[in-house]
C-alpha cells in the first residue's frame, strides 16, 4: 500500500499535493570518526522525535563514505522517495555543488549544513559551525587566562581548510598578546599521532605552559603522554568539539583541562528541526545560521553534557 | 643454506653482499646522526625510550610480516585486524568486569582473547589463501576492509574506551617495566631475536625461503607448501595480538582510525629492512632496523622546525627510498 502511494507521488512529478505527507530526505557523512558519530547519534534522535510529534513528516536517512556515493543516494532520494526538502552536509564541496543544484531546481528545498557548497546561492537555508570563532575563542581564553610571556605548543588537525581556518582564528586572537606559540605539528585528529607529538614537545621544550590540542581526541593523546612524562601539572590542555569524557572533566574542576570550545555535531539537528518549520510554512526561516564556538566552563558544563552520546 | 644460495645465484660476491646488508645500517646511523647535531634531547633516556616503545607496535608486527613476505605473500589487513582485535578486547574486557569486578583475571582473560583472535583471523587469511587460492593480495584487502567496517560498527562510528578501573590497572604493560626499560621495548626485543632465529636456523625459516623463492621447486623437494604458508599467516595473526595486548594499555581506547596504515608502514619496514618483497629472503633484524628508521624520521621532524609539516610526507618517502637505493647500488648491477 505505502509502495503504491510512494509511486503515485512520483508520477505526479515534482510538485507535489500540499495535501500530501511532507518527506524530508538527510544525507551526512557516516560515521567514521568520533565527531561523524556523533552527529548520526543527534540525526537519528531528532528524526526520531519529529516523527512521533508530527506524523505529517516522512524522513528519508542515508549515510554515506564517499562524495559520488553521496550523489547517488541524493538522486535517489529525488528519483524514488519524491522528497520535499533535503537536509545535507556535503562529503566533499566541490563534486556535491551540481547535483544539489539539479535538486534545488527541481523544486525541493535545500538545507546545506556546515561544509559550504562550491557556489552561492543554491540553498535554502546554510547551518554551520564557525571554525574562524572556534579558533578564536580558545585563543582569546589562552589570551586572558595564561600569564605574560607564557609558553605554549599547538596541535593541528589534518591538514584543510577546516584546520587553517580555525588557526587562523587562534593566531589572529593571540596577537598583541606576549604568550609564545614555540611550535605548531599536525596532530592530524588523532589520538595516536598526538600522543606521539606530545612526547617529542615534551622532550623539545623543558618548559610548556599551556597546549591547545584543537580536537578533544587529540587532547585525550596529549593528556596521556603529559602524564607518562610525571609533568601533569606544569601545563594546562584546551580541547575542542566538547567530547563528553573533556566535559566531565570541566564539569569536576580538573585542573588540567579547566575549558573546552563547542564545535556542536548537534547542528544537524538544528538544521533538520528548521527545514521542518520551513517547509510546512510554519516559520520563515531561510538565509544563514553560523553557530557560535561556545565556550565550556566549569559552571556551564552540565548543559553540554549527553550520557548517551557516542562522543 | 638454501635461503642463501638461492637468493645470491653467484657464490662469489661475498665483498658485495657486505655493502649490501650495512646498507639498512648506514641509513639508520645517519638518521641518528643528524638528530644529535639538531637537538640536544635527542639522546635522552625519555626520548630513546618514547622512540622504541613507540616503534613496538609496528615492529612486533613486521617481524611477522618478513615471514609472510619471505614465503612470497603479502598481508595488508594487520592494521584493520590490530584495530578490530583492540576494539573486541576493549569491549569483552568491560563486559566481564561488570560481573567479575577490576581484577587481573578480567585482564588476563583480555589478553588471551586478543591473542585468539589475532591467532584466529590470522587463520582465517592464511586458509583462505591456501586452500581456496585466492591472491594474497585482493584476500587481505578484503579483510582489510572487513575489519575496519566492524570496528567502526562496533563502536558506534565514535571510540571504545575502557573502563576506568580496567585501565589504571593494566596501564603498567605500557608504562611500566624493569631496569628502566619498559614492557613494550623487552616485548619487542625478545620478539626479534626469537624471530631472527627462527629465520636463520630453523627448518621454518629456511623453508619461508625456499617457497618465497621458487613454489614448485619447494614442493619438489618435500616441503609442506600449504602448511609452511598458512603458518606464515596464522604467526602474523597471533603477532598482531601481541601489539594490540601493548597498544590498548596506553590510551584505554580504540576506534576506527586506530592502527591506520599500519599495514604499509610495516611492509616499509620489512623492504628497508633488505627482505625481497617478491620472497625468497628475508632477515628479521633488517626488519628492527626499518622500523627504527621509520620512526626515527617521524621523531626527528616533530623535534625541528626543519621543515613546514606540510612536507613530512615527502621527508618519509625520501628517507625510505634512499634507504632502499643504498642496498642496491652495491648489488649485483653494478
Amino acid at each position: 500500500m505505502k509502495k503504491t502511494l510512494i509511486a503515485a507521488t512520483a508520477l505526479t512529478g515534482i510538485f507535489a499535493s500540499p495535501l500530501m505527507a511532507e518527506t524530508i530526505g538527510v544525507s551526512i557523512p557516516a560515521a567514521t570518526h568520533g565527531w561523524a558519530g556523533a552527529l548520526n547519534f543527534h540525526a537519528e534522535r531528532t528524526i526520531e522525535r519529529l516523527e512521533e510529534a508530527n506524523p505529517d513528516l516522512d524522513f528519508v536517512l542515508t549515510t554515506t563514505s564517499s562524495p559520488s556515493q553521496q550523489v547517488s543516494d541524493i538522486e535517489d532520494m529525488v528519483a524514488t522517495r519524491n522528497i520535499d526538502a533535503l537536509v545535507v552536509l556535503p562529503f566533499e564541496s566541490e563534486p556535491l555543488t551540481a547535483p544539489i543544484q539539479r535538486v534545488s531546481e527541481g523544486g525541493v528545498w535545500v538545507t546545506v549544513v556546515d561544509r559550504g557548497l562550491a557556489q552561492d546561492g543554491i540553498e535554502n537555508l546554510y547551518v554551520a559551525g564557525d571554525n574562524d570563532s572556534f579558533g578564536r575563542t580558545a585563543g582569546t581564553y589562552f589570551a586572558e587566562a595564561l600569564d605574560d610571556g607564557a609558553k605554549i605548543v599547538v596541535m593541528r588537525g589534518i591538514a584543510s581548510e577546516v584546520d587553517n581556518e580555525r588557526v587562523a582564528g587562534f593566531e589572529a586572537a593571540l596577537e598583541g598578546s606576549n604568550i609564545e606559540v614555540l611550535a605548531m605539528d599536525h596532530g592530524n585528529w588523532n589520538r595516536d599521532t598526538a600522543f606521539g607529538l606530545m612526547q617529542d614537545y615534551l622532550s623539545r621544550f623543558p618548559e610548556i605552559d599551556a597546549v591547545w590540542a584543537a580536537d578533544d581526541d587529540m587532547a585525550v593523546g596529549a593528556l596521556a603522554a603529559i602524564d607518562q612524562a610525571g609533568r601533569t601539572g606544569e601545563m594546562i590542555v584546551v580541547g575542542g568539539a566538547g567530547m563528553k569524557e573533556m566535559v566531565a572533566r570541566i564539569r569536576d574542576n580538573d585542573a588540567t583541562v579547566p575549558v573546552n570550545v563547542t564545535y556542536p555535531p548537534a547542528m544537524i539537528s538544528t538544521a533538520i528541526e528548521m527545514t521542518a518549520l520551513g517547509i510546512t510554512g510554519a516559520a520563515p526561516v531561510s538565509g544563514d545560521l553560523i553557530l557560535a564556538s561556545e565556550l565550556i566552563t566549569p559552571e556551564n558544563a552540565e548543559n553540554f553534557y549527553f550520557e548517551d552520546s557516542p562522543y | 643454506m638454501s635461503a642463501a644460495s638461492i637468493s645470491n645465484t653467484g657464490a662469489t660476491r661475498a665483498r658485495k653482499i657486505d655493502l649490501r646488508v650495512i646498507g639498512p645500517l648506514v641509513a639508520l646511523a645517519v638518521l641518528i646522526l643528524i638528530g644529535v647535531l639538531l637537538n640536544p634531547n635527542f639522546l635522552s633516556y625519555a626520548n630513546v625510550t618514547n622512540v622504541l616503545a613507540r616503534s613496538a607496535f609496528i615492529g612486533i608486527i613486521a617481524i611477522g610480516m618478513t615471514f609472510v613476505i619471505t614465503a612470497g605473500g603479502l598481508d595488508l589487513s594487520v592494521g584493520s585486524m590490530a584495530a578490530f582485535v583492540a576494539g573486541l578486547m576493549i569491549m569483552v574486557m568491560n563486559l566481564l568486569s561488570a560481573s567479575m569486578g577490576d581484577s587481573i583475571g578480567v585482564i588476563l582473560l583480555g589478553i588471551a582473547l586478543a591473542l585468539g583472535a589475532g591467532l584466529a583471523a590470522g587463520f582465517i587469511n592464511g586458509i583462505m589463501i591456501t586452500r581456496a587460492g585466492i591472491e594474497a593480495f585482493i584476500l587481505t584487502l578484503g579483510t582489510m576492509g572487513i575489519y575496519r567496517s566492524l570496528i567502526t560498527w562496533l563502536a558506534d562510528g565514535g571510540t571504545l574506551s575502557l573502563g576506568t578501573g580496567l585501565s589504571e590497572m593494566y596501564r603498567p604493560v605500557y608504562y611500566g617495566g624493569i631496569f628502566g626499560i619498559s614492557w613494550p621495548i623487552i616485548v619487542f626485543a625478545a620478539l626479534a631475536i626469537i624471530g631472527e632465529i627462527v629465520m636463520r636456523h630453523t627448518a621454518f625459516g629456511r623453508h619461508c625461503a625456499a617457497i618465497g623463492s621458487n613454489e614448485k621447486v619447494a614442493r619438489y623437494s618435500s616441503v609442506h607448501v600449504q602448511r609452511v604458508k598458512l603458518a606464515t599467516y596464522v604467526l602474523l595473526g597471533l603477532l598482531v595480538g601481541v601489539a594490540v595486548v601493548m597498544y590498548v594499555p596506553r590510551l584505554g581506547s580504540a576506534s576506527a582510525t586506530t592502527g591506520l596504515l599500519w599495514e604499509l608502514e610495516a611492509i616499509a619496514a620489512v623492504i628497508i629492512g633488505g627482505t625481497l618483497l617478491k620472497g625468497g629472503f628475508g632477515r628479521v633484524w633488517g626488519t628492527v632496523v626499518g622500523v627504527l628508521i621509520l620512526s626515527l624520521i617521524g621523531n626527528l621532524l616533530n623535534l625541528t622546525d626543519f621543515v613546514s609539516p606540510y612536507l613530512n610526507g615527502a621527508i618519509q618517502g625520501v628517507v625510505i627510498i634512499l634507504a632502499v637505493v643504498l642496498q642496491r647500488n652495491t648489488g649485483p648491477a653494478r
